[in-house]
């Protein structure tokens, strides 16, 4: 097939909207924070995140997640195809705000944590975690 | 139904009332992504455990959303407080629309 010169800018065109579909993965993060927060202002004190700085495998990295005083808190991976992590929501016997769980990271990215606190408040924080191996599809 | 599911839910047997106890949850499942692909490349379809609540004697401790990035097995440990002698109860739901439950005894002195 010979390629006329209109159809090589559309190629060109093609190429370069590929090379920008990280950027929905970004504003998907931005979407899932305000549905989570109503579009609140977000505070940063009162809430620790446990990550390792470095996780060997992206297939199981665990992380800790503690707020006191939170009604729920949501866990995103900002590098990950569908950001979504998981929310804890804490009933009235939930002894402290404080999770563990295992999470799959793709890659090298920023896992996000925002807590939902009980005066209606929200906190944020994030890690950088350092991925080697990612842990989504092969 | 997803194969081989099995919880394994490890709680202390006794507790003095109010205090803060650590329960340690596993659940071996898939935890299919819907991300992966098979040899053909066809996408397996996500199958993932989107749900889990752990209730006391009826009032709730815990209630997790799960996403596909929750790694495969799914682990969680929390803390609870135990006002009397009771009863654990934790539930999984399943994407296939199966519930796994299993429960546990605590006494309190």
């Amino acid at each position: 097939m010979k390629l006329t010169r209109r159809e090589t800018i559309f190629a060109g065109f093609g190429a370069a909207v590929a090379t920008m579909l990280p950027l929905p993965a970004v504003a998907a993060v931005d979407d899932a924070v305000a549905a989570f927060t109503g579009g609140a202002e977000v505070g940063t004190d009162g809430i620790t995140l446990n990550t390792p700085e470095i996780a060997e495998n992206g297939n199981t990295v665990p992380i800790e997640v503690s707020a006191p005083g939170a009604v729920s808190i949501m866990i995103l991976a900002a590098g990950n195809p569908n950001p979504d992590v998981a929310t804890f929501n804490f009933g009235p016997l939930a002894a402290s705000q404080t999770a563990s769980t295992r999470i799959r990271l793709a890659g090298t990215q920023d896992v996000i944590a925002i807590a939902k606190m009980a005066d209606g408040s929200f906190v944020r924080t994030a890690n950088e975690v350092k991925v080697t191996i990612g842990g989504c599809g092969g | 139904m997803a194969e081989g599911v099995k919880p394994r839910v490890k709680v202390p047997k006794t507790a003095s009332a109010g205090e803060a106890i650590t329960i340690k949850t596993l659940i071996s499942h898939q935890m299919e992504s819907g991300q992966r692909k098979d040899g053909d490349g066809n996408v397996i379809p996500r199958s993932i455990i989107n749900r889990f609540v752990v209730d006391f004697n009826g009032e709730n401790v815990l209630d997790v959303t799960l996403e596909p990035a929750i790694s495969t097995n799914p682990y969680f440990e929390f803390e609870a407080a135990v006002p009397e002698s009771g009863e654990f109860t934790f539930t999984w739901y399943d994407d296939d629309g199966s519930v796994y439950t299993d429960t546990q005894s605590i006494a309190v002195n």
